[in-house]
């Protein structure tokens, strides 16, 4: 299904600034199918902008970002938004869950807006993710690793290609976060998508099969 | 996807029900008052409408004689017999006590057939119709009010106006007494080879009438219902805005969620646009209901204010147009997006990555109340050049609406510019006061409804108040008489006044008498006087040549009121059309009547319209002898009970007219009232979520939750107490447009204005209360908070 | 409207309401009603008989422009009382309809008129003998002998005037048995007479210009309070001039089982005049013609055997609708057969 000689994303010579502030100066970055990939660095490093560049949130300054060989760059809104919601799961430091919507709407929403809404499997996974009592509850009722699950639950669901996570564990004490993590590498393995995720704990970033560096707004080869 | 992103958006409003009841109430109110009183103008305008067609008189022109006396019959034979298409009426008006019916009364036979409405359409019987007694045709309402006396059957149909009948005219000869037409209707189809018609009769000729009449005289009325319905619309789209803002607010975080997971930006907007569409239908459809409600409620009111003060006959009922209430629904639809606008534009300018933090929504930045304030005073400055310069009804109201929004956009800068006055003396008072200047902004639309609503209430009180003192003063010198009278008719009448003329106790007796006609082109009645101190002693004239009564009694001087001398723009010495012409000598207020009126002497009014003869007259008697007087004139002379009136009743009767006068006004005045209230509720629970930020780090720091929704409470009666004192002088500004302009011009009568400050009290207080009322419900939330939701503050702070 | 309801008004008066004006009113009410054996007196019975439920002076003319164009004129006014009588004001129960009719050989006008009587607008005097309404007059213009030898005439409608001076050139004739005609099986019977000898000459006023005229006119008075038969349905009624200067008038009742009521009236040139009761004239319908919306027998075969009569009229105008708030036929016919000459048809009752 995947090209396996061309990357999954390819992020080629990114600058990003904001203002006259440079964040990101000439970061290049390959990702494969099915690998997972830590990036870590210091707080302002530029990592979780590389992220959120990766995800076509936002536009480089110069660069391009390819995801499957198609530059996401020359897409309008609503292309980089197809792409995001068809191709990509996002997961959050701050969860990001919708508070109004209750836990099984929250962990469909992604699928049902791309269309890809499987039942059993989205059954399977909050099973995994130990959210099948939870359904009716409100992000408000969930501790900080309940919701983070239901983030993950929401990213998987649709069956990405790619997941793109954000200090997913950031927010949650140590213990909680190991177990969330484990979780999320067994699900990521298991769908066979890729894994990129932004850390700053080295610890974490050991368990994913390649980790990458950035500081000061370059990539330092470990 | 779309269905998604509008089912999670909407999800929003199932777990903030009460955020939703409030943008629906708001939307509903904002609806249902300015409907309803477009409703009732309406209904107003299309009696005017149907009063003015009826006969076909809207399009009929007409013949009748120069003075709008009867013309001679044979005038009309030599005309038929000249082989010209006229057809007489016999109209007049049939009274008897407070009954009163106007009668029209026409030939069928030559009517032409713009003048056959639908009231004599279908299954009327002719004969009867013909042949004495006669059948007599009107409304249903008009049939359940008091009558005259001495009708003959009533055929109740549709389309004849209220307080008026059509009958044959054989039958309203009879009852009129007057068998010479009252006017000829033209048919506009004459025969073939005629001369015009204008060059066979000394008749004049008059185009056909329309609304016209009736509708300049009750525009004022109607600009001011409206003028109130379109503050009460603003006023309910200042709790729209709010109820918008905060909902677009509280789901900044879930819109940015849904972007982030793949929702086009486009498909966001559609959402939010769709959504709001669908609640401002069904809150349109209710606020329609509502407003059908309100407008029916009001409407015997309205018809009540119409008919007292301009004589003009409306339906006490409200049909329903569909029309209507669809263009209602389109003005919610609007007022909706125009209240939305702002925070859609938000949403659409609102960039993917911003911290998913709360903002205060209606942050002005400084720059924005400098705007205001410039606005402001551009808008007080017009307001000012109206009020001096200015002339025209027109002119009175544009000059009311930029003194009511130029205050209402100056509010914001005086009230952050009176906080800054402020030294406070310790730490937490300062942070109070800083807090709320901070909150200046956000709360700032719903206190400029307040404000609106106050100074609205204070400025038609004190003209109301002005109108009623002025009013009940001039009733006290006006209705001097101690016993008023009328005789069955005409010829007893005479004979009464001239028994009575001779009884000891009696002091004088002065017949009231009138003749119609038209002076400056326009309809005016012209009554006759006897010499006598109750005149020349008591009546109050605004201003008067040198001993004008004098003038008066020998013929050779006319009272003119205060309505025809304004509206012509006359001076004293200026010689009105009566007889040969008489110089004006003096000048009397004369309220609550929309036409010209003149005063002469009797016998110049007998001599100038010799058919005049009085039907009622006042008796001067000891006040003690009245009873006894008008036991007498019941028994002894056989007249019914409600044809001896005393001073007392005449006045309680016309103070009645007053009331009913400034009904709708009040009512509509304390609904706008509410609806500001409200829209103050609103506002505050919009703010109590945003604020909790603010609040934590207070409380953190030591400050009580209790402490903390005291300052709350306190801090909303203060700005109501601060808008309060600035809607004083804007109120009392109102006040003055409204009597020295807006009265002027649409009422024709200036009024000398009065304070009443209990009133304000009272206002004072009813606006703590709103604001109290307003304030309960975040403050109670805030004392009862739960601790671990200001420490989620600190929690969810990156 | 209001006309739809003048004429139920003045239908009322006849309960079989097909019928028309022909309706004569019921016997009740105080009205007056005819009598056999009546004694006219002239001029009064010239004059209006407001004790009688309905009344009228009927005129047609037949005429010709110098050029030899033919024309039709007819001139009516209907008398109606509500009650059997009078006053000078309002309130007078007698109304008054006046109708006015031009035909000419493409073009069919026509003209109505309502007032009550009392105010002066419309009515009738013996003497001097005048009928009016509005500016439509009909006024004796001679002082000695019968008030009808000498008339000026005159109408104006939306679209045409005339102005016309007729001249008796013999005497009144009574139809019936001397001036009591018959109108039914059932005995109901009106007073009936005319004055069939007119020459006349005047102008007519129309939209192409004013063209001056000559010719005769027939002038019937009839007056009744008795309605028609409930089953009449209408009638048609023949004036006919012969070419030897005899005269005759003829009639018949329709009614709804489809048999007729026949009576007809043999005028020599002289005035000597012979009645004939029910069943002597036979009258066939030859032509329908769809006329105003309906179809109407436009053409007609008269035979009277007894006197040698079997003639086929034609209409100067199938058209000749008079449009007024109640409609009917009225114009001007020439026929030929066993003899020839000119004349004037009345339908009424074709719905």
């Amino acid at each position: 299904m995947i090209d396996s000689d061309l990357p999954l994303l390819n992020l080629r010579d990114i600058c990003k600034s904001y203002g006259s502030t440079p964040v990101l100066n000439g970061v290049s970055l390959a990702l494969n199918g099915g690998q997972t990939l830590a990036l870590t660095g210091e707080s302002g490093s530029g990592k979780s902008t590389l992220l959120h560049l990766a995800a076509g949130l936002d536009q480089p300054s110069d660069g391009s970002v390819h995801l499957d060989g198609e530059d996401i760059g020359r897409l309008d809104d609503a292309g980089r938004a197809q792409i995001r919601r068809d191709r990509i799961g996002l997961i959050f430091q701050q969860f990001n869950l919708v508070p109004s919507l209750n836990v099984a709407a929250n962990v469909a929403l992604q699928a049902q807006m791309a269309n890809r809404f499987d039942a059993a499997f989205t059954a399977e996974i909050s099973d995994r993710l130990g959210l099948s009592d939870l359904g009716a509850r409100y992000p408000e009722q969930l501790s900080g690793g309940q919701q983070q699950r239901v983030a993950i639950a929401r990213a998987l669901a649709p069956r990405p290609e790619l997941i793109l996570a954000d200090e997913p564990t950031g927010n949650l004490d140590e213990e909680t976060g190991d177990i969330v993590l484990t979780l999320l590498l067994e699900l990521v393995a298991e769908t066979g998508a890729a894994l990129m995720m932004v850390t700053h704990s080295p610890r974490l970033a050991q368990r994913l099969s390649r980790e990458v560096h950035l500081s000061r707004g370059q990539l330092a080869v470990q | 996807m779309l269905y998604t992103a509008i089912s999670t958006l909407f999800s929003h409003w199932h777990r903030r029900p009460g955020q939703l009841a409030m943008l629906m109430l708001g939307l509903a109110l904002a609806t249902a008052l300015w409907s309803g009183v477009q409703a009732i103008n309406a209904e107003a305008r299309g009696a005017y409408d149907r009063a003015a067609a009826t006969l076909g008189q809207d399009q009929l022109a007409r013949l009748e004689t120069p003075d709008g006396r009867p013309l001679p019959l044979t005038d009309y034979i030599a005309l038929r017999r000249a082989g010209y298409l006229v057809s007489p009426v016999v109209s007049g008006e049939l009274r008897d006590g407070e009954a009163r019916l106007r009668l029209l009364g026409i030939d069928p036979l030559t009517a032409p057939a713009a003048a056959q409405g639908p009231a004599l359409d279908g299954d009327l019987d002719l004969a009867r119709f013909f042949t004495a007694p006669g059948l007599i045709l009107m409304s249903d309402e008009t049939a359940e009010r008091p009558l005259p006396d001495g009708l003959p059957d009533i055929a109740l149909t549709d389309g004849v106006p209220p307080g008026a009948a059509i009958t044959d005219i054989s039958t309203a000869a009879h009852l009129l007494g007057q068998s010479d037409p009252s006017y000829l209707l033209i048919d506009p189809n004459q025969p073939f080879g005629l001369a015009p018609l204008a060059e066979a009769t000394d008749l004049v000729l008059r185009p056909p009438e329309t609304a016209n009449d009736i509708a300049r005289l009750t525009d004022s009325f109607h600009l001011n219902l409206t003028a109130f319905g379109l503050l009460s619309f603003a006023v309910g789209l200042f709790i729209v805005h709010a109820a918008i803002g905060l909902a677009f607010e509280q789901r900044r975080a879930t819109v940015r969620t849904l972007r982030a997971l793949g929702t086009p930006l486009r498909s966001v907007l559609t959402a939010l646009s769709l959504e709001l569409t669908a609640i401002a239908l069904v809150s349109g459809a209710v606020g329609v209901m509502l407003g059908y409600v309100i407008a029916a409620s009001l409407m015997p009111g309205v018809a009540g204010t119409l008919r007292g003060l301009y004589g003009a006959e409306v339906e006490g009922v409200l049909r329903f147009d569909p029309l209507w209430a669809a263009s209602a629904l389109a003005i919610t639809l609007l007022g909706a997006s125009i209240a939305a606008i702002q925070a859609l534009i938000g949403t659409a300018r609102m960039p993917l990555l911003a911290p998913a933090m709360p903002r205060a929504w209606a942050q002005a930045s400084g720059r924005i109340m400098r705007l205001q304030a410039l606005a402001a005073l551009g808008l007080m400055c017009i307001a000012a050049g109206l009020a001096l310069f200015g002339s025209g009804l027109i002119a009175a109201f544009v000059c009311l609406a930029a003194l009511l929004i130029g205050s209402a956009l100056a509010l914001p800068a005086l009230f952050t510019g009176f906080l800054g006055l402020i030294r406070p003396r310790n730490a937490f008072a300062e942070w109070v006061v800083a807090d709320t200047r901070q909150q200046v902004p956000g709360l700032s639309l719903a206190l400029m409804a307040l404000l609106l609503a106050l100074a609205a209430n204070i400025g038609v009180s004190t003209m109301v108040g002005s109108f009623r003192h002025t009013f009940t003063g001039w009733l006290d010198q006006r209705i001097s008489s101690e016993l008023y009278v009328t005789g069955r008719s005409v010829d007893d009448t005479s004979t009464l006044m001239a028994t009575l003329e001779n009884e000891p106790e009696v002091d004088a007796i002065l017949p009231i008498i009138s003749a119609e006609t038209r002076l400056y082109g326009l309809p005016a009645d012209v009554f006759g006087i006897v010499d006598h101190p109750t005149y020349s002693a008591a009546w109050p004239l605004l201003s008067a040549v040198d001993n004008p009564w004098a003038q008066i009694a020998n013929g050779t001087g006319v009272l003119v009121n205060e309505q025809l001398y304004r509206r012509e723009g006359l001076a004293l010495g200026d010689i009105v059309a009566i007889g040969s012409g008489l110089p004006i000598v003096g000048v009397y207020s004369d309220y609550g009547n929309p036409n010209g009126q003149a005063i002469v002497s009797l016998n110049r009014l007998t001599d100038t319209f010799p058919n005049a003869r009085p039907i009622r007259f006042a008796i001067r008697i000891n006040p003690a002898d009245v009873p006894a007087m008008a036991t007498r004139l019941r028994e002894e002379f056989g007249l019914p009970p409600d044809n001896v009136i005393n001073q007392v009743e005449v006045k309680r009767f016309s103070l009645q007219v007053f009331e009913q006068t400034f009904l709708v006004t009040g009512a509509l005045n304390v609904l706008t009232l509410g609806v500001a209230a409200l829209a103050l509720l609103t506002s505050l629970l919009t703010l109590a979520n945003l604020r909790l930020p603010q609040l934590a780090p207070v409380w953190a720091i030591g400050t009580s939750r209790n402490r903390l929704a005291w300052v709350e409470m306190g801090r909303s009666l203060a700005l109501a107490a601060l808008t309060f004192a600035l809607a004083l002088p804007v109120g009392l500004a109102l006040a003055w447009v409204l009597l020295a302009l807006v009265n002027v011009e649409a009422f024709g009568w200036r009024l000398p204005m009065r304070l009443f400050p209990t009133d304000w009290l009272m206002l004072f207080a009813l606006a703590l209360i709103a604001a109290t009322l307003a304030a309960l419900g975040p403050t109670l939330r805030l004392a009862r908070i739960a601790p671990a939701r200001l420490a989620q503050v600190f929690a969810q702070e990156r | 409207m209001m006309m739809r309801l003048i004429f139920a008004l003045l239908m009322m008066l006849s309960q079989a309401n097909a019928q028309g004006f022909a309706g004569l009113g019921t016997a009740a009410d105080g009205f007056a009603v005819p009598e056999r054996n009546p004694a006219f007196t002239f001029p009064d019975d010239h004059g209006p008989h407001p004790a009688y439920r309905i009344e009228w002076w009927y005129l047609t003319a037949t005429l010709e422009g110098a050029d030899g164009r033919d024309y039709g004129v007819q001139w009516t006014l209907f008398r109606s009382a509500l009650a059997p009588e009078t006053s000078r004001d309002w309130t007078a129960p007698q109304l008054f309809m006046g109708h006015a009719g031009v035909t000419t050989p493409d073009a069919h006008f026509s003209a109505e008129r309502l007032a009550r009587g009392g105010i002066g607008q419309a009515g009738v005097t013996a003497h001097p003998f005048m009928a009016r309404i509005d500016d439509w007059q009909m006024i004796s213009t001679t002082t000695d002998g019968d008030a009808y030898d000498a008339l000026h005439l005159t109408a104006r409608g939306a679209d045409f005037a005339y102005d016309l001076a007729l001249s008796a050139e013999g005497p009144l004739i009574f139809h019936g048995e001397s001036g009591y005609s018959v109108k039914s099986a059932e005995g109901q019977a009106s007073y009936y007479y005319s004055q069939p000898f007119y020459s006349v000459a005047g102008t007519l006023d129309l939209p192409e210009g004013r063209v001056a005229v000559t010719g005769t006119a027939w002038l019937d008075r009839e007056w009744s309070s008795q309605p028609l038969s409930a089953n009449q349905r209408g009638w048609d009624w023949f004036s006919l001039q012969f070419e030897d200067g005899s005269r005759m008038m003829a009639f018949g009742l329709r009614d709804t089982a489809g048999d007729w009521f026949t009576s007809a009236t043999w005028i020599a040139p002289d005035g000597t005049t012979e009645s004939y009761g029910d069943g002597y004239v036979t009258l066939t319908p030859r032509t329908w013609t769809e006329v105003a919306g309906r179809e109407v027998p436009t053409a007609w075969r008269l035979s009277f055997p007894e006197r040698g009569i079997e003639i086929e009229t034609i209409p100067l105008n199938p058209q000749a609708w008079m449009n007024t708030s109640f409609a009917y036929w009225e114009g001007p016919i020439t026929f030929t057969g066993s003899h020839t000459g000119r004349g004037y048809l009345e339908m009424t009752g074709y719905e």
